[in-house]
């Protein structure tokens, strides 16, 4: 297992390029199709769930002091949201027993 | 947004593909991902973020309704880290 490299969205064009004979550019788009609405629907301050996989939840976060480790200087982190992924039971179950 | 959303939203800019070749590209996308993760690979997309997996040692839980001690094997969880471009558009 282990070694396997990285995929991309090369790789996933590819594979809808095979799986679907759409030419690779139409391929590629599509799968920037996908990932955009992701992408706006995030923008727009939307959680975005897919069923089997799993969930990309906005948190606010509120201003809070941090501090630079290697000076100790405190500093003021401005509020801020965040992106977190919340993976379905389905997929956890998948990468948990393989 | 849903999985439902999303592809009607697709649809609405692709009018030129079928319905069923909409969920295809869809599925392709998240399952390919998914399969990636279990073969304990990464999966990096530019500008969105990252998946990857961690090890988590194993421990000794707890079942919270009897208070029995149950141990807990060690296992691999998904993770994943925003990009610095998501990071960005999130709050602008």
């Amino acid at each position: 297992m282990r070694s396997v490299g990285t995929l991309t969205r090369a790789d996933l064009a590819e594979t809808v390029n095979r799986k679907m004979g759409f030419s690779r550019s139409e391929s590629l788009d599509l799968v920037e199709a996908v990932l955009g609405h992701v992408c706006e629907a995030l923008r727009k301050g939307e959680n975005v769930k897919i069923s089997g996989f799993g969930s990309f939840v906005l948190r606010d976060k509120k201003e809070r002091i941090g501090r630079n480790p290697k000076t100790g200087v405190e500093v003021p982190i401005t509020p801020r949201r965040v992106l977190t992924f919340r993976a379905s039971q389905l997929l956890k179950d998948r990468i948990a027993r393989a | 947004m849903i999985r439902s959303e999303l592809l009607q939203a697709l649809a609405k800019d692709n009018p030129e593909l079928r319905a069923e070749e909409i969920e295809q590209v869809v599925d392709i996308f998240f399952d390919e991902i998914a399969k990636r993760l279990a073969d304990g690979g990464r999966v990096e997309l530019r500008g969105f973020g990252a998946f990857s997996t961690r090890e988590r040692a194993p421990r000794e839980g707890r079942n919270p309704r009897t208070g029995e001690t149950v141990s807990v094997p060690a296992k691999r969880v998904p993770y994943f880290k925003p990009g610095k471009e998501m990071r960005k558009l999130l709050n602008d």
